[in-house]
């Protein structure tokens, strides 16, 4: 499967990374590379085989319904890049979702 | 201050470090002192560390001495420092993967490895550079500098847990923890002259380690030998209610797994990691080491893992896949950078932030992660990948019913100089060829140093075992390294260096 | 033309959890801003997720409520997209392999009860909230709501109408009420609908492209919206106008929709299994044991009210609006022996003096057992009907047993004919013309003498008693 640049624009759009032409065209370059490894798993027979999502699989791992206590925001906030005494903030949010 | 002298004592493993902790011929303070001396007298040259903690160390280090002086009964390793691979969090201490996007990042709580470290008396000297958010196989891909190896500063210590495969070559601490994706801890202990081991999927809690590809990450020791293996794996193994994927199976006595004795042992060289992709010279090294074992009662055998030729495209679609979701989170919003150019509204800060705040192999695994993810393509390359990904699987579990244990080179070379494959991506991902199918599979691997280059470079052989089989590898390992002395020596960089 | 609307609702519920989805911080609404977050919920770098058993469970019995397939193995995924109020920038969801699946949900239209299918109800986490500063100001992030458990009920395009809509969403949150997952408040956002809409031409090709509408915050704004859209998608189909596939918001002050985003600008979510988590594996054994916890639903309920206690359809239905009061009248009912008795006083005078008082039924203080003794001092003939309505009254205000009510107040009915004579023959005397009128005839007349017998005796006289009296006195 080939990529075109375009594509690779849209996946920099999907993965927001901004990218400048000649990072486009670089990482365009090592798009073609690396599909041509890819490329060489279509010629293995998978057929019934299931997928290995986890290499160890346990099953119904989960937590009783109880309350841990919160961490104190304080220590939250003192790591944001822009916040106030109650809350992180962001640029103004275009409505989108 | 006698400094002089007393450095020979970080020349020992940690084991026998410990017995002169327990005898009281020396206490912990003393030697978290002389590790931070020798971290301070070595770092111009090595750069292994990004951030040293003496205050920590050194009253970590004055309570585990007064514990002791109490007789309470410490855990074995009380009082031996160690250093953390900086994708690790140790609440309170910058926590930066490497990466600028968490330049001014500090962890607000312990990873469970690193709350076991501190429970079990452990001074934390310092967190150690690696590959940005454990992604390269140099420890070039850090975006802060990188780190050089103790055996020829001209070169790569091997990555992405680099830093801390420098730091105990050149024993700069006795201990160090990594964590490995593909062969993060396995191929730069190759590359270093150390013991690294990959525990089995599962066998270490992930939790506050800095997720790559969460299906192939563990946590896992860099040492000098393979009895402090086994106890630093002791230390931070075992079942964690915090990590659903850490397996609630019991942790066996490790060291005491070491008897030394591995007649009739069935080991199997794999076929397809014995070609011409791998140098001569560690082919050579290999066949040596695997005459070593056959010499101490081992049979050898041939193994084959067919489809070992797929695990490069296999692993490069999983990791970046689960890398591309995982990093997501990095978006100056609540931590890390944040760009500081005006930006038109939320979407236009995070694509400046990260562009801004990840290097390109960060960027390059993202955005190949993103695209086979996405609509249309999650059939053909996600999904395809983790079904080759189970006969790959199969093939490891048919070769270990053959064999008890599989041997194979750690890497297809000895260390490579810096800046020699930083053009070339592939090149690069072709390093980590003979471990990152072990991450794959979820079992476990072992690397130990069985000989040097021409050129006096380091070089290891894999050994890997059945799942929760860490024992196994480990005895064998602990069985080669009583019959051989490669992992003694020391590079002279530890002589030279101005320690006198 | 002959034209049909396909409506499908999409509705999140927030469960009733005491703590989060997958962290242990508290779930309760109106904290201060993050004062219930912790590293998990904050998406803090190396954090990882547990999942809450009780929601597993809450899912499961609501899956069971709504006739689902449960699946015996089901998994987690990631929803990728990127939002400020989405701290690790995925949702953990479930994308393939949900926990249950193919149900319904049996609505009352016009033309008879009506099955809604119900494609999926699935598990994931709710998202923190932004509070907006304004044009050109910064938003601020509060994670107090982030990781919250939310259960998704995706319904097929089986409903018609508005009104349809309504009847569905009114039904599911009595379930869901019912079954103790949701409390269902969409002011609050408890629960949340957004329909999908596009209308066909049953008899031809004819038909407009899906829409999705956001943004309805009540039962009512779905109702209007779904109207709206309705009538747009009708006349665009008869008039032969193009419709794009798009996500449409309503305006609720405007009374109309407006294009959000369209299909070309839609997310790329990248669903893929979560890493982190482990499949789950419903077996037969934990069915049971969420089945011995989960009461029987309302229809279930409203059908033996019907066959076994001889309610009418609407009675049956008013008694099983919620599952405290379809509790309350069944032990009533069962005391009392007369379950048609409890059900109208329940309808009647105990559902105005609750609203009234805006009490909730759990906090009332007439128990089922009080009201099952006043049907039966009324049955019993020691009160009269009317005086039952004086004596519920006292009783709800007081939470005194009736009987002592009607001890303390001197209440109980005079029955006895001899103390009832005298004052009958009395009435007779005072008031010739009536007697008059009913001799010739008028037997109405009657009721002017009872009249003058009940106010004598303050009401306490037995009606039924006195009528008899007078007329044999009278026709003898």
């Amino acid at each position: 499967m080939s990529i075109t640049r375009d594509d690779v624009a849209h996946v920099a759009e999907l993965a927001r990374l901004a990218m400048t032409d000649e990072e486009l065209d670089e990482m365009h370059g090592h798009f073609g590379a690396i599909l041509e490894h890819f490329a060489r798993l279509a010629a293995v027979d998978t057929e019934g085989v299931e997928p290995t999502f986890h290499p160890l699989v346990r099953r119904n791992v989960t937590r009783p319904d109880q309350i841990r206590p919160p961490m104190d925001r304080s220590k939250l906030l003192a790591n944001a890049p822009s916040a106030d005494d109650e809350c992180f903030l962001a640029p103004q949010i275009m409505e989108d979702e | 201050m006698a400094a002089n002298g007393d450095f020979s004592l970080l020349e020992r493993p940690a084991h026998e470090l410990a017995a002169l902790l327990d005898s009281g011929e020396v206490s912990s303070a003393e030697l978290t002192r002389l590790a931070l001396e020798r971290i301070e007298a070595l770092e111009p040259s090595l750069k292994a560390f990004l951030t040293i903690t003496p205050e920590q160390a050194r009253e970590a280090a004055e309570a585990v001495d007064s514990a002791r002086a109490r007789s309470e009964s410490p855990s074995p390793l009380a009082g031996v420092p160690i250093a953390i691979k900086d994708n690790m969090c140790v609440d309170g201490v910058a926590c930066t993967c490497a990466s600028k996007i968490l330049e001014s990042y500090r962890a607000v709580y312990d990873a469970t490895v690193v709350e076991r470290v501190k429970a079990a008396g452990m001074p934390i000297v310092g967190k150690t550079n690696m590959d940005e958010f454990a992604m390269g196989s140099s420890t070039e891909n850090s975006a802060f500098y990188p780190t050089h190896n103790p055996w020829d500063t001209g070169k790569v210590p091997g990555g992405s847990s680099g830093g801390s495969a420098a730091a105990v070559a050149a024993r700069q601490v006795p201990l160090a923890l990594g964590s490995d994706t593909g062969g993060s801890i396995r191929q730069p202990a190759s590359f270093c002259g150390v013991t690294g081991l990959k525990p089995t999927y599962g066998r270490v809690s992930r939790y506050g380690l800095v997720a790559y590809g969460s299906s192939l990450d563990q946590i896992g020791p860099l040492t000098t030998d393979c009895r402090d293996a086994a106890l630093l794996t002791r230390v931070i193994a075992g079942a964690d209610p915090r990590d659903t994927t850490c397996a609630d199976v019991e942790v066996p006595d490790l060291a005491a797994a070491l008897t030394g004795d591995i007649k009739g042992l069935r080991i199997g060289i794999i076929q397809e990691l014995m070609t011409e992709g791998i140098d001569a010279e560690v082919r050579g090294a290999i066949g040596k080491a695997a005459e070593a074992l056959e010499d101490l009662g081992a049979s050898v055998g041939e193994a084959t893992i067919p489809h070992i030729d797929y695990s490069l495209p296999v692993y490069y679609l999983i990791a970046p896949a689960e890398a591309s979701s995982n990093l997501a989170r990095f978006d100056g919003m609540r931590y890390g950078h944040r760009t500081d150019q005006k930006a038109s509204g939320h979407i236009d800060m995070y694509s400046r932030t990260r562009s801004e705040g990840f290097g390109d192999e960060v960027k390059r695994r993202i955005m190949t992660g993103t695209y086979a993810l996405s609509a249309g393509y999650y059939d053909a390359y996600y999904l395809k990948a983790q079904k080759v990904r189970t006969l790959l699987r199969r093939d490891f579990e048919a070769a270990l019913e053959k064999f008890d244990i599989l041997i194979s080179p750690t890497a297809p070379m000895t260390a490579f100089g810096i800046g020699e494959l930083v053009d070339d991506p592939i090149a690069m991902y072709m390093a980590d060829i003979c471990t990152f199918t072990v991450n794959l599979a979820g079992i476990p691997g072992l690397s130990v140093p069985c000989g040097f280059s021409e050129a006096g470079m380091p070089i290891g052989m894999q050994l890997v075992g059945r799942a929760f089989d860490e024992a196994t590898i480990l005895r064998a390992g602990e069985a080669y390294q009583e019959a051989t002395d490669h992992h003694r020596r020391v590079p002279e960089i530890t002589a030279k260096e101005g320690l006198s | 033309m002959t034209t049909q609307a396909l409506i499908g609702l999409e509705v999140h519920a927030q469960l009733l959890t005491e703590s989060k989805m997958f962290c242990g911080c508290p779930t309760d609404f109106g904290a201060p801003p993050n004062t219930h977050v912790c590293p998990v919920c904050t998406a803090q770098p190396g954090v990882l997720p547990v999942p809450n058993q009780r929601a597993v469970e809450m899912v499961v019995r609501t899956g069971l409520a709504l006739h689902c397939d449960i699946a015996p193995h089901s998994v987690f995924a990631r929803k990728n997209y990127y939002y400020p109020d989405l701290p690790k920038n995925y949702q953990i969801s479930q994308y393939e392999l949900p926990l249950c699946e193919n149900g319904y949900v049996l609505i009352d239209t016009d033309s008879g009860p009506k099955r809604i299918r119900v494609r999926r109800v699935h598990l994931e986490e709710d998202t923190g909230k932004n509070i907006h500063g304004g044009a050109g100001a910064a938003s601020r992030i509060d994670f107090n709501r982030c990781g919250v458990p939310l259960m998704e009920i995706v319904s097929e395009p089986d409903l018609a109408s508005a009104d349809e809509c309504r009847a569905y969403l009114q039904k599911l949150q009595l379930i869901l009420r019912w079954m103790g997952v949701c409390d269902g408040n969409m002011e609050e956002g408890s629960m949340r609908c957004e329909p999908t809409v596009n209308v066909i031409e049953p008899d031809g090709d004819g038909k407009t492209a899906l829409v999705e509408i956001k943004n309805l915050a009540s039962f009512r704004a779905v109702h209007q919206a779904v109207d709206f859209e309705i009538e747009r998608h009708t006349k665009a189909l008869t008039g032969g106008d193009e419709t794009i596939r798009e996500t449409r918001r309503w305006l609720q002050a405007e009374g109309r929709t407006e294009t959000m985003r369209s299909k070309e600008e839609a997310h790329d979510y990248r669903y893929f299994p979560e890493p982190d988590l482990m499949p789950l594996a419903v077996d037969e054994a934990l069915i049971e044991h969420i089945q011995g916890e989960t009461p029987e639903g309302p229809d279930a309920v409203r059908e033996r009210f019907v066959s076994e206690l001889g309610l009418s359809e609407y009675d049956a239905t008013v008694m099983t609006q919620s599952v405290e009061f379809s509790g309350f009248f069944e032990e009533a009912a069962a005391q009392a022996g007369d379950a048609k008795a409890v059900a109208n006083w329940m309808q009647s005078d105990f559902a105005r003096l609750l609203n009234e008082t805006g009490t909730p039924l759990a906090e009332a203080k007439v128990t089922p057992a009080r009201l099952a003794e006043l049907v039966k001092l009324i049955a019993d003939g020691t009160i009269s009907s009317k005086m039952g309505k004086d004596v519920f009254e006292a009783m709800f205000e007081s939470g005194d047993p009736p009987s002592k009510i009607v001890e303390d107040q001197g209440m109980s009915q005079i029955s006895d004919a001899s103390a009832l004579e005298p004052i009958i023959e009395r009435a007779i005397a005072e008031n010739p013309d009536a007697v008059e009128k009913y001799k010739s005839g008028k037997k109405k007349a009657l009721g002017a003498l009872v009249g003058q017998v009940m106010k004598e005796t303050k009401g306490q006289a037995n009606p039924a008693v006195v009528n008899q009296l007078l007329s044999q006195m009278l026709d003898n």
